[in-house]
């Protein structure tokens, strides 16, 4: 049977991770890949690193720790952050990632979705959207959810699939750093409305977020950084969790 | 040990070579004839579209070449199911080394399956020490249903082989090399097997 998956995500600048990390068993706690090779041993289905740095040798150092993590990592990984064309996802890709994840690109410009899928298939490219509620009505955001549009989450959502998307990551902004639990109405609606795996993103605060993102929000995957960084909770506990509320995991 | 790659531009192949490299061993890319025919083990990866990669194949003539081979093939995700006899994905007439017809998933189920599903029913030497119902990490939208040379089944919707063996030729859905351990023991049982001549 197939399993919901539990994904850390790694924020990375200059080939560091930011946000303080709480792990005492690491040498350097800075370094994504010791804390990769750490989260992968303690039952993390997939990684994700975003890349939040904004310096000209950026694509450079990205590169690089792409290639350091696939050496040292034995689960899939995904790369997301600034990545804008078909180029820097070549690269990655040959670095070794195994996927990509696109965002504000592709919102400005959806026909990379269909470019990027025929060339390198669905199965590597995730598109992630970050929304928030206004009025009522789930709309996209850009640049980390800073910048409103007028596009509708469910619509463009629907969209991303028909180009060729393999994957959404939903990031609510009206939950992320809440830890108030999942936007599981929206997730439940997208889950519902599409055809493709959904991940969960933003708000997770203890064990029954989790289990209410994948019951209630019906989330193939569920994303968190802070929980998992500050050790507030381990994944294989979270596991044992899940797995006593009937959601299939791997333990 | 020898231990070559099939290097035809498909997809990500750094991962394999790296997963090897963690249990020691240097593997080799390659896209020249005598160099795979000459190597104790081949490796057939791919990523991406079935007929595209076909055809990247033909380009340079290995599509003849593979079904020769004499030494244990490993066929990773794309490549064990170019090495079926045909894919419905672009219409892509196959190698012809297992006989079974690849197809695409219903839309009963999410596609493609992307995450760890468990492999059951384990019938190959490749699987030596790895419990019945072991997660394997998968991505994929087609599918090679049950047939005589299914060597392990996983369920989405449906039972399908998610390996197949036959003679020296084996084929994998899932991905060893991304599989933590219980993968990497996969690959290890692969370096292990016999040389039939």
């Amino acid at each position: 049977m197939l399993t919901k998956r539990i994904i850390p995500c790694l924020d990375i600048k200059n080939g560091r991770t930011v946000k303080g990390v709480n792990f005492v068993a690491l040498r350097d706690a800075g370094n994504p890949v010791e804390l990769a090779k750490l989260y992968a041993e303690n039952g993390a289905d997939e990684l994700v690193f975003l890349d939040i740095s904004a310096t000209e040798e950026r694509r450079k150092t990205l590169a690089d720790l792409v290639l350091r993590v696939a050496k040292n990592v034995n689960i899939p990984f995904t790369v997301g952050g600034g990545i804008s064309s078909i180029e820097d996802v070549d690269t990655l890709l040959k670095c070794g990632a195994d996927k990509v994840s696109v965002n504000s690109s592709v919102v400005k410009n959806p026909q990379l979705i269909n470019s990027l899928s025929a060339k390198f298939g669905s199965q590597c490219i995730v598109v992630a959207i970050d929304a928030k509620q206004v009025n009522g009505k789930w709309k996209v955001h850009l640049v980390g959810g800073k910048v409103p549009t007028d596009i509708d989450l469910f619509e463009w959502a629907k969209e991303v699939e028909l180009r060729g998307a393999g994957e959404i990551l939903f990031t609510s902004m009206d939950n992320d750093g809440t830890k108030d639990g999942f936007a599981n109405e929206a997730l439940a609606k997208l889950s519902t409305e599409l055809n493709i795996p959904i991940i969960a993103s933003g708000g997770a605060g203890n064990t029954q977020h989790f289990t209410d993102a994948f019951l209630k929000g019906k989330a193939d995957a569920a994303l968190a950084a802070s929980v998992f960084h500050f050790k507030e909770i381990e994944i294989n506990d979270l596991k044992e969790e899940l797995k006593k509320n009937g959601i299939p995991v791997r333990l | 040990m020898n231990i070559t790659i099939i290097d035809y531009g498909a997809g990500n192949i750094q991962s394999i070579k790296f997963a090897f490299e963690r249990i020691g061993i240097t593997a080799v890319l390659s896209d020249e004839a005598e160099t795979i025919l000459r190597a104790d083990r081949v490796i057939f990866p791919g990523v991406g579209e079935a007929s595209s990669a076909m055809q990247k194949l033909k380009s340079t003539k290995l599509d003849s070449i593979i079904p020769t081979l004499k030494q244990p093939v490993l066929g990773i995700c794309l490549g064990m199911q170019l090495m079926c006899k045909s894919s419905e994905e672009g219409n892509t007439k196959g190698l012809g080394i297992f006989d079974v017809d690849v197809v695409k998933f219903s839309n009963q189920v999410k596609v493609p399956q992307i995450g760890w599903n468990q492999i059951t029913d384990l019938k190959s030497r490749l699987f030596q020490d790895i419990a019945e119902n072991e997660y394997m990490y998968l991505v994929h939208s087609f599918y090679a249903p049950l047939c005589n040379e299914t060597a392990a089944l996983s369920n989405y919707g449906l039972d399908y082989s998610s390996a197949l063996q036959k003679d020296n030729f084996y084929g994998v859905q899932f991905h060893p090399e991304k599989s933590s351990k219980a993968g990497q023991r996969i690959l290890e049982n692969f370096l292990k097997l016999d040389v039939k001549s």
